[in-house]
């Protein structure tokens, strides 16, 4: 321990003990306790509690100080856990310490245990201590078991999952044994403490009360995912059972962490093996209620090596709500391909889809999971994508209205009346849409995607965020679509929705909602990032009034459409699918072009996001070589001059950016990935042109004033720029000797640094910059820079010290203000 | 207790409900979509409509070809547009004791009830309901009388030539019974039978019957009634609203515990979102104007049309729309736009607020004062001078048959830069253009209409649960053009009693107690 920590300790414990004292916040003790934990890691407890005896004092202080607040008390009593976690020191404290903090002497039996505070202090302090087979035995002594039972139903969420969290760790502690091997002694011949805790367990299991029984299953689900050692199937063999039992009541009980458990065994290395467990897989994925019996389908089919069976089952439960749907629709048999499920569960879940929560709830949760599972490579095989999408496009149809029940059908009745403009249902349904694009499907099917998609696109019901999915699904199936080798455009049925698309992107841009016109405009930047080699697209997009809107909206009244709308117009100009500028509002004006217009964006845009959005324009103009860059030194000063006085650090960020490309660029290569990764020094010509390029343009002045900038961030990016200006564009230039202007301008960038001088320095010749690159000492500059802005204010004399400001035993307040 | 139906569209009902020795009509509606049959009435000589051909009967019979012409193979009367009125025979309407009418676009028959049945009843309504009753009624007969015609078409009428005509002519029901357009005169004597009421306020009915006017949520004044005895209380629903728009929000409390709930005055447009349409309107509006075209609004000068002004109000400048001219061009647009800041106890609360600061409750006011928007009485006058386009207009009448909005279809139809954007729901948009094709200009359907819809209706009947409710029949099946849309109808227990126009309902209510008086003197003896 640091020496002016160890002389500021017995100080602090006596402020802790003392009742009169003001107490630090919890934030403080927690790092306090951080602190004593990182020590006691490193180290031993024992010796710490021998140095700082004021330790002990404390622990033994607080139990008989009547009146201390319990933040106090769960510290002491975590703190006392902490440090009896190594048996040594467990054997220094035991005896009327421990007992005096955990036993009923201690705040258990008084008026502080009715602070949940120090409840969660308590069972804390227990779960820290019990790390090694001596504290078995304390426990048992001290009674803990039963009130750690209790406090599995404590009104305090936070203590009664502390208290299940513990009980498990008990068990693991008591059963031990290693990692790999045979299962272990029989259940009879478990330790007391081991027998103890599952007798409580199977209790509970056995209990009439969900809430009984959840606080075992949730106990249970810790251990199984947790602990895999062998012990773990003796566990299982002797509970399954009660578990077993629990799925033959119907209703199931606490269904939700029973399916947790079910799954935490499966995923158990140590478990998954057994048959049985398998059996009652298959067993709960007929007695659950759909609701319930989704995600366990959804876990057992995202598991490795789940049975064939079983698989099987579970998929066709998790698509049972949507066969609903599609008979609902169809009135005929399942479609090929469509996994079979028992009639029964389709009587359960069309009774639940006819109510319109558990409707909606079901379908989403489904459609989620589907979505989910779509992508892995343990999905089912053969994957139904076309009934599924079919199924999905059934789901959307309904959604809008424009479903047809089955003849005769109550729930097709009902699910018209339940889901129409139904949007969490419309988002849930898009999204999978969208996730389904990877395998396609038959060209009918795709042609019918395509025509809800347009559906959703064109309704004036939809709502911003349906639109947005569905933006993002027309974009996903239309990236898909394949397009002819060598041809111009893509194979229907994408070339009709295309062409349908832009008159509804038209409107879509003019909408009186901000949310549908920033996603309108994001979806055009991605859709001509994509097709802009498109002749048939390229044409039809000239030809719509897409671009001009685009154009316009950039003076758009909400800041993240502008900035969208630059990220769009700046894709279209490298594309060369800009807008004639001159519109309704100026009328035969005069045309502005693309750059000056976004620079304008840049110097004047009241919000940080145009700005940020324009700079990113500029830096993809310069590494793509756009036309609008091609004088790339005109065009990084214009950007880096109006960056420069930016208030927003990321737009200083960026502006760096912008110069680590130009500087790249103009040394012929693309520059090292990492910053501060090193490279072989090139040759000194091209490396002289360079660095006088980066001086025709400011490049070195920019990042100078950022070296300083009071953004860290952006005195990083400054750092790594300079180093880079150092090592790679002047390695083998000579250095020159210092002037007298040199000399200057180091003094203005100390004066500047010191904040004594606001304007940062002027233009700089090559041999100045190189100078002052020389001098200064980067490397420094970059290590005090990678630490992070509080590194002073978080060692512990800093926190002690603040403990006892507040505590007011310090003369002056240099209490950190942060 | 009977209910007699006097009209069959569902959004402009009449009926009449004889309860305790009181005769109650409900409402007056004037179903116009009649008009529809009729040529346009144009302001300024359209040699298109002028020299349209007439119309002959296959059998070579030429004598109709003076009165119905042809135009894109549809056939319209060359007359004076009529009206279908309500049932006048079904009951002697004399005999009416009271006429309650819950808003202003269920009082436009008025004048033919007050004026030609013999009625020496009163008529209650609120303030608001009767002044812009009148200027719906003055634009009326302003559109109508400005353009006088000499011809009157009552030849097709005929039983036997009208069932030789073709759709939807040969379909019209009750020909016979269709009138001219009502007097300005008329219009005043009827108004003069109206006495003004306040929201909650309790009439009392010859000591039999008392009835309340309560906040319908739907338009200024708009009302639902509370009828009701000592023992009996029957709730009418008409043209009521939940959405948060510029009236005082909906009264449903008091709407509890009736014995019969008639309902009508719903949706007529159940699968149009009325936020949705107001997205779509400005979208169109906007991208019309941006390519340098017109758009025409055909509106009626009250409603809705304040609702789209304060929309334009927010947008017009993100829009980019600064510059554009934004005309409202009715006989009464001055008096509409004027009588809706004055009537700031019959306005929602935000807009009730705002005249304390002071402001005006409606933003119109300062799109006038900004030049923004400008009104004028036709376009005649100052508005040729002022005119500008491209420019957006505002004007009726929404069937397109009469009013400035003729002049304009006539003007701007042929350029497929301009748009026509219909917002009010009381019109087929496509019937409404039928005599203008063929036509260029874009045409944009977005109703919006407030009125209640079916999901709106399941929770209000849960929320209030009379033990019957009755209603038009058009609400116990879905639409006919989505027959499979089960949500689109009311469902209720019991079912619905549902009732078509010229038809007499027997309420299902049995009066079991009555309160009575004894004297003192009669009790000794």
């Amino acid at each position: 321990m640091d020496p002016e920590c160890s002389r500021l300790l017995p100080a602090l414990c006596a402020a802790l003990a003392d009742p009169g004292q003001p107490v630090a916040d919890d934030t403080c003790l927690e790092k306090l306790l951080d602190w004593f934990k990182s020590v006691t890691e490193a180290g031993s407890s024992l010796q710490l509690l021998r140095d700082s005896p004021c330790l002990v004092e404390l622990l033994l202080q607080v139990p008989q100080a009547p009146g201390l607040s319990p933040r106090v008390l769960a510290f002491a009593l975590r703190l006392a856990g902490l440090l009896a976690a190594q048996e040594a020191c467990f054997q220094f404290l035991q005896g009327e310490l421990l007992s005096g903090l955990f036993g009923e002497a201690g705040p258990l039996g008084g008026a502080a245990w009715m602070a949940p505070t120090v409840r969660s202090g308590w069972i804390q302090g227990l779960r820290s201590l019990a790390q090694h087979p001596r504290a078995l035995p304390f426990l048992a002594e001290l009674g803990a078991l039963d009130t750690v039972v209790a406090l599995q139903g404590d009104s305090s969420l936070f203590v009664a999952s502390a208290a299940g969290q513990l009980l498990a760790h008990i068990l693991g502690l008591a059963l031990g044994g290693p990692a790999e091997g045979p299962p272990g002694p029989p259940a009879c011949d478990w330790p007391a403490s081991a027998q103890a805790v599952v007798g409580h367990l199977e209790e509970a299991l056995s209990a009439a009360t969900a809430p009984r029984a959840t606080q075992a299953l949730h106990v249970l689900t810790t251990t199984f995912g947790h602990c895999h050692r062998p012990w773990t199937q003796g566990l299982w063999a002797r509970l399954s059972p009660l578990v077993a039992r629990l799925l033959e009541k119907d209703p199931v009980p606490a269904a939700h962490p029973l399916v947790d458990l079910l799954l935490s065994v499966a995923r158990s290395p140590a478990l998954s093996s057994d048959r049985g467990w398998w059996e009652m897989a298959a067993r709960a994925l007929g007695s659950l209620r759909p609701a319930h019996a989704g995600p366990l389908a959804l876990g057992l089919l995202t598991l490795q090596d789940c049975p064939q069976a079983l698989s099987a089952q579970a998929f066709a439960v998790l698509l049972q709500p949507l066969a609903c749907v599609l008979k609902a629709a169809a009135q005929a048999p399942a479609p090929p391909g469509w996994p079979a499920g028992p009639e029964g569960d389709a009587a359960a879940v069309a009774t639940l889809l006819s109510s319109r929560s558990a409707c909606v709830g079901l379908l989403c949760q489904t459609l989620a999971h589907l979505e989910l599972l779509q992508p892995l490579p343990q999905r089912p095989a053969p994957w139904p994508q076309a009934p599924l999408l079919g199924a999905v496009l059934t789901v959307l149809r309904f959604c809008n209205g424009s479903a047809v029940p089955a003849p005769g059908s109550d729930l097709g009745g009902h699910l018209c009346a339940v889901l129409a403009g139904c949007a969490r249902v419309q988002r849930a349904a898009l999204g999978l849409l969208g996730a389904l694009y990877e395998d396609a499907g038959p060209p009918e099917l795709v042609t019918q995607v395509f025509a809800v998609l347009l559906d959703y696109l064109r309704s004036p019901d939809s709502s911003p965020t349906v639109l947005k999915k569905a933006f993002q699904a027309a974009l996903q199936w239309l990236l898909s679509a394949p397009t002819p080798p060598g041809g111009c455009a893509p194979d229907p049925p994408a070339q009709p929705f295309l062409g349908e698309l832009l008159p509804v992107l038209q409107r879509r841009l003019c909408s009186p909602c901000w949310e549908v016109r920033d996603s309108s405009l994001e979806f055009l930047t991605q859709l001509a990032g994509h097709w802009a080699g498109q002749a048939g697209f390229r044409h039809a997009l000239l030809a719509s009034e897409v671009p001009e809107l685009a154009w316009q909206l950039l003076q758009d009244p909400e800041s993240y459409v502008r900035a969208s709308a630059v990220t769009a117009v700046g894709q279209l100009a490298s594309r060369g699918l800009h807008a004639t500028p001159a519109g309704p509002e100026c009328p035969g004006g005069p045309q502005k072009g693309v750059l000056p217009e976004l620079l304008g964006v840049l110097a004047a845009d009241p919000e940080g996001f145009p700005r940020r959005a324009a700079m990113q324009v500029f830096a993809r103009w310069l590494r793509d070589g756009h036309a609008e860059a091609a004088d790339a030194e005109r065009f990084v000063a214009r950007v880096l001059q109006a960056a420069g006085r930016d208030l927003d650090w990321e737009v200083r960020a960026q502006g760096l950016e912008l110069g680590r490309a130009f500087l790249e660029r103009a040394l012929g290569r693309p520059g090292p990935p990492c910053p501060d990764a090193a490279a072989a020094p090139e040759p000194a010509a091209p490396a002289a042109q360079a660095l006088r390029a980066a001086c025709r343009v400011g490049l070195p002045e920019f990042a100078l004033r950022a070296l300083f900038d009071c953004d860290r961030p952006v005195a990083r990016a400054a750092c790594a720029l300079l180093l880079l200006l150092r090592d790679q564009a002047a390695p083998g230039l000579s250095l020159p000797e210092a002037g007298p202007a040199v000399a200057a301008l180091e003094a203005a960038l100390q004066r500047w640094r010191a904040g004594e001088q606001a304007q940062p320095p002027g233009p700089l010749e090559p041999e100045a910059v190189l100078a002052v690159l020389r001098s200064l000492d980067l490397e420094g500059l970059r290590g005090a820079l990678a630490e992070s802005s509080d590194h002073v204010e978080r060692n512990p004399q800093s926190l002690l010290q603040d403990m006892l400001a507040t505590a007011g035993l310090r003369g002056d307040n240099e209490a950190d203000c942060y | 207790m009977k209910l007699y139906c006097l009209s069959g569209h569902p959004t402009l009902p009449c009926n009449v409900l004889k309860f305790k020795s009181t005769t109650i009509m409900l409402d007056c509606g004037l179903d116009m979509t009649s008009t529809l049959n009729f040529l346009p009435l144009p302001l300024v000589q359209s040699p298109r409509l002028s020299n349209l051909p007439g119309w002959s009967l296959k059998d070579g019979n030429v004598f109709l070809d003076k009165e119905l012409k042809e135009c894109s193979g549809h056939v319209f009367v060359d007359s004076v547009p009529e009206f279908c009125l309500p049932e006048t025979e079904l009951i002697d309407l004399s005999t009416v004791d009271v006429i309650l009418i819950s808003n202003y676009h269920c009082m436009m028959a008025l004048p033919y009830i007050t004026e030609h049945t013999g009625f020496t009843g009163t008529v209650y309504a609120t303030e608001p309901t009767v002044q812009i009753g009148r200027l719906l009624m003055e634009e009326l007969v302003n559109f109508i009388e400005r353009v006088p015609k000499a011809q009157s078409a009552s030849v097709w009428k005929n039983k036997d030539v009208q069932r030789l005509l073709p759709s939807p002519l040969k379909d019209a029901v009750e020909v016979s019974t269709w009138r001219r357009c009502y007097s300005l005169q008329e219009v005043n004597s009827a108004l003069s039978k109206i006495q003004l009421v306040g929201y909650s306020q309790k009439i009392e009915l010859f000591g039999a019957v008392q009835v309340t006017p309560l906040s319908s949520g739907y338009a200024l004044g708009s009302s639902n009634w509370i009828i009701q005895s000592h023992y009996e209380k029957v709730s009418y629903v008409s043209g009521s609203s939940l959405l948060t728009t510029h009236p005082q929000p909906m009264d449903q409390a008091s709407l509890k515990n009736s014995d019969v709930l008639v309902l009508t005055g719903l949706t007529q447009i159940p699968t149009a979102n009325p936020d949705g349409m107001v997205g779509e309107f400005f979208s169109s509006l906007a991208l019309t104007v941006r390519n340098g075209g017109n758009v025409l609004v055909p509106c009626y000068p009250s409603g809705v049309i304040y609702d789209l002004l304060e929309c334009l109000y927010q947008y017009i400048d993100s829009a980019g729309l600064s510059s554009i001219p934004f005309y409202f061009i009715s006989p009464v647009a001055n008096s509409s736009l004027e009588f809706s800041q004055i009537f700031a106890e019959w306005l929602c609360h935000n807009k009730q607020a705002k005249v304390y600061l002071p402001e005006p409750p409606f933003p119109h006011a300062e799109l006038i004062q900004t030049n923004k928007l400008k009104h004028y009485p036709s376009i005649h006058g100052d508005f040729s001078n002022d005119f500008r386009q491209p420019c957006v207009v505002f004007t009726g009448h929404p069937s397109l048959r009469f009013g400035d909005v003729v002049h304009f279809m006539e003007l701007w139809g042929k350029s497929s830069l301009n748009t026509v954007i219909f917002t009010e729901p009381d019109f087929s948009y496509l019937e409404a253009l039928a005599p203008y094709q063929p036509l260029a200009m874009k045409c944009i359907y977005c109703p919006i209409d407030t009125r209640l819809n079916f999901i709106q209706v399941s929770k209000l009947l849960k929320e209030v649960q009379p033990l019957h409710v009755v209603c038009p029949e058009q609400y116990t099946q879905p639409p006919p053009a989505q027959a499979h849309r089960m949500d689109l109808m009311i469902d209720c227990q019991p079912p619905p009693m549902s009732y078509r126009r010229a038809e007499v309902l027997a309420l299902p209510f049995k009066r079991r107690y009555e309160k009575i008086e004894i004297m003192p003197e009669t009790a000794v003896m």
